[in-house]
């Protein structure tokens, strides 16, 4: 039963990544718009996400929950070492969340408060996923000192480093082109197709460039990246499946062909780099400075509640993702 | 203000913010899914508009419901990792199940605000009915975990160590059922009054009649049923904490010396220096047949507990009287309206009859602010009763005033920004949904 927790841990998380990922890529591309399309751009990306993006937000909690209950000791870590990062997320998650619904359900649509609530909006869709991404980064790579006597060392390097901050702009990029690419098949206009594209390219180009910066950075932290990936054969072929579906992605959007195509490809390479990255790692969930770490195969709960867990998630996804699909085809339909 | 009084007010902010969010979202969707039920049957457009109208309602709470909700599960290892640490496998089961009815609610909210016109009625219906009913599976989940720590079972405490851990046992401890019962009555009536009071509200001012009215109609009367039978969950809770809990409720009722034909104290100014009450109104036996059904049976006052084990008596207390006062005047303007009811009267046209409830607008969420007082501070100085003191779970992170200052700062904000949007869409009313 603890493996089929952990996958749905690494479930989680991912979809988390892929459709949360998406939810702020909308904002970030909304974000990096320039003033004349802002408009078009937020009425599209509205009618995407809208319905969806409430529950895109529950794999967040799942995953929270699976974490405090099945390693609750790796949870509280976490807590402690990294409040200041969690802190930060959690506020542009209240901030976007608020913002985007506020936005929309407000019964009065001046443009001074409109423009309030997306200034919101768009700022913490842009921190919500850097401090994401500067947590995963902290966790997987050995920044993290229990042992610091000083305040700094304890609750501030612990996340601000050369590293982490790198992950977090990678995951900002990745968010922003995961998104670009999630809208390409949500509307049928010509021309925006064709800017959406643009967008995914220019995202896709930046996301390189963040990764390169982020070899850069483990170079300089002393973190081995290059062994986590090139070290054993699975994160290898990951790797390696990423690099050969960004080219075919490219002579898709260049052909303009199949644009669920386009998606699934898309979302084919940011699991390929979870699953390198997380195969490397596999079980140790948070990696401290002294080289010690926590094993999700070690520092999980007791038994019997690893088993509920279990089947509670089980339960749970014959009612979610049915239910999921329903509400993903329900809106699909009117769209064809 | 020191890192564990910091960590206590966070706490107490996050969670006194997020439950009144999250009590409308049980209510307000139920509303909402019976005016939607009217509409589709006498197809009368008005009862569609407050459908619409409620929906928006419906969707910005459940916005700031749920991302107070997502804090609030970060919170707790944020605030209290020590706690969560040896907690989290054990109370979790409840939180696990949270999670797929909050999902399922998401879900099925995404498919009522998005699906006019494009879902049968009946499938759209559904999902409303689901939003309103994975909403209350939330609420009982959530304070099952709540009631957890408040009589804790499913797990043996030996040594310092938690063993024979059993996380449905722990679920269906043995508060689970009276505490969620009277939170899920509280919802209801405090939702019901507070809608119908800004309905209320409008039809004084003379504003959409026909729209109110309706709308009034059908709030006011979750709240008015809810509003009577509350005060009977309230003495099955009370007898609940009289047995597990003896140092809560002697806090409730500031009860410093056991004795026989305990008397009720209503009101006064507890003493605790000198253990005594002034200018309480007191009736003597009666806390012992509330207790234990007899007017003579002792019942355990604060004398029987340490003082380190005793929480702040006065704030339990005042709570406790600030939550059953208010109840009671709930309890009386729903019989007031039940018998205004019967005697077929034009209510709605009567200014003191709509003063009465415009006035009664916030008592409710009052009361459960009240009660979630008393539930939590009454369990003070144990985070687990008995088990670990809240001062051991707190995290060791120091500087955690800031981050209260912080989020007082937020939840302000985001209470203006609320009251700010529903005026808009009263406002908006003649406009949107009644042309």
């Amino acid at each position: 039963m603890l493996y089929i927790v952990i996958l749905f841990l690494f479930a989680a998380i991912t979809l988390y990544f892929l459709l949360g990922g998406a939810d702020f890529g909308a904002g970030i591309i909304e974000l990096f718009t320039s003033t004349d399309n802002k408009h078009r751009t937020r009425k599209i990306m509205y009618q995407a996400i809208g319905p969806i993006w409430e529950a895109n937000h529950m794999w967040l909690i799942i995953t929270v929950v699976i974490l405090f209950v099945g390693f609750p000791v790796i949870y509280s870590e976490m807590c402690i070492y990294l409040h200041i990062p969690l802190l930060i997320m959690l506020l542009g998650v209240i901030a976007r969340g608020t913002a985007f619904s506020f936005r929309n359900y407000d019964a009065v649509k001046d443009e001074k408060t409109q423009a309030f609530y997306t200034q919101i909006f768009v700022y913490s869709s842009f921190v919500t996923p850097l401090f994401l991404g500067i947590i995963a980064g902290s966790a997987l790579s050995g920044q993290i000192n229990p042992k610091a006597t000083d305040f700094a060392h304890a609750y501030i390097f612990s996340w601000l480093n050369w590293f982490s901050v790198a992950v977090g702009f990678f995951t900002v990029a990745l968010c922003g082109f995961l998104a670009a690419i999630y809208i390409v098949g949500e509307t049928d206009d010509v021309d925006e197709i064709k800017r959406y594209i643009r967008k995914a390219k220019i995202m896709n180009i930046v996301a390189v460039i963040c990764g390169a910066l982020v070899f850069l950075a483990s170079g300089y932290e002393k973190v081995h990246l290059a062994n986590w990936i090139f070290g054993n054969p699975v994160s290898l072929v990951a790797v390696i499946a990423a690099t050969i579906s960004l080219g075919v992605l490219y002579l898709i959007i260049s052909h303009k062909r199949n644009r669920q195509w386009i998606r699934l490809l898309a979302a084919f390479q940011v699991c390929m780099i979870l699953i390198s990255v997380g195969f490397s790692r596999f079980p140790r969930f948070v990696i401290f400075k002294d080289g010690s770490s926590m094993s999700l195969l070690t520092e999980h709960a007791n038994d019997n509640s690893i088993d509920d867990l279990g089947i509670g998630l089980l339960v749970g996804s014959l009612f979610i993702l049915p239910a999921l699909g329903y509400l993903y085809y329900a809106f699909k339909k009117k769209d064809r | 203000m020191d890192d564990f009084l910091a960590a206590r007010s966070q706490m107490a902010l996050s969670l006194g913010f997020h439950i009144i969010y999250s009590c409308i979202g049980m209510g307000m969707p139920v509303f909402m899914a019976i005016s939607h039920f009217k509409w589709i049957k006498t197809q009368n457009p008005v009862y569609k508009n407050i459908t619409v109208a409620w929906s928006k309602g419906v969707a910005i709470f459940f916005a700031t419901g749920a991302v107070s909700g997502t804090m609030l599960s970060f919170e707790l290892g944020l605030l209290w990792p020590g706690f969560m640490k040896h907690a989290g496998p054990i109370f979790g089961m409840p939180f696990s199940l949270e999670g797929v009815a909050f999902f399922i609610e998401a879900i099925a909210l995404g498919l009522f605000l998005y699906g006019w016109n494009r879902l049968n009625n009946w499938v759209h219906w559904t999902a409303g009915i689901i939003v309103g009913v994975s909403g209350v599976a939330s609420g009982i989940l959530v304070v099952s975990a709540n009631s957890w720590m408040n009589s804790p079972s499913g797990f043996d405490f030996v040594n310092g160590q938690y063993i024979n851990i059993d996380p449905v046992k722990a679920m269906f401890n043995a508060a689970w059922f009276s505490e969620s019962l009277h939170m899920i009555i509280a919802a209801f009536s405090a939702t019901g009054f507070a809608v119908a009071g800004i309905h209320a509200l409008m039809i004084y001012r003379k504003k959409n009649i026909q729209f109110h009215t309706k709308a009034f109609k059908i709030a006011i009367i979750f709240g008015a049923v809810a509003a009577i039978i509350q005060p009977l969950s309230g003495d099955l809770s009370a007898k609940n904490a009289a047995k597990r809990q003896p140092a809560k409720l002697a806090a409730m009722e500031a009860y410093f010396h056991t004795q026989e034909y305990a008397p009720l104290v209503i009101g006064g100014i507890p003493d605790t220096a000198a253990k005594k009450v002034n200018y309480g109104i007191e009736i003597p036996g009666l806390l012992s047949f509330l207790v234990h059904d007899n007017f003579k049976t002792p019942v355990n006052g604060l004398d029987k507990i340490p003082v380190k084990n005793q929480p702040p008596v006065a704030v339990t207390h005042y709570a406790f009287q600030i939550m059953v006062g208010i109840g009671v005047l709930m309890m009386l303007i729903a019989m007031v309206y039940f018998y205004e009811l019967w005697k077929k009267k034009d209510l709605l046209s009567k200014p003191w009859f709509l003063k009465l409830f415009i006035w009664a607008t916030p008592l409710g969420f009052i009361a459960l602010e009240a009660g979630w007082t008393v539930t939590e501070v009454g369990r003070q100085p144990w985070i687990i009763q008995g088990v670990m003191r809240t001062s051991e779970a707190v995290t060791p992170m120091p500087g955690i005033q800031y981050s209260f200052y912080l989020f007082s700062f937020i939840y302000f904000t985001l209470s203006v920004a609320v009251i700010f949007l529903l005026k808009r869409q009263i406002q908006m009313v003649p406009e949107l949904y009644d042309r």
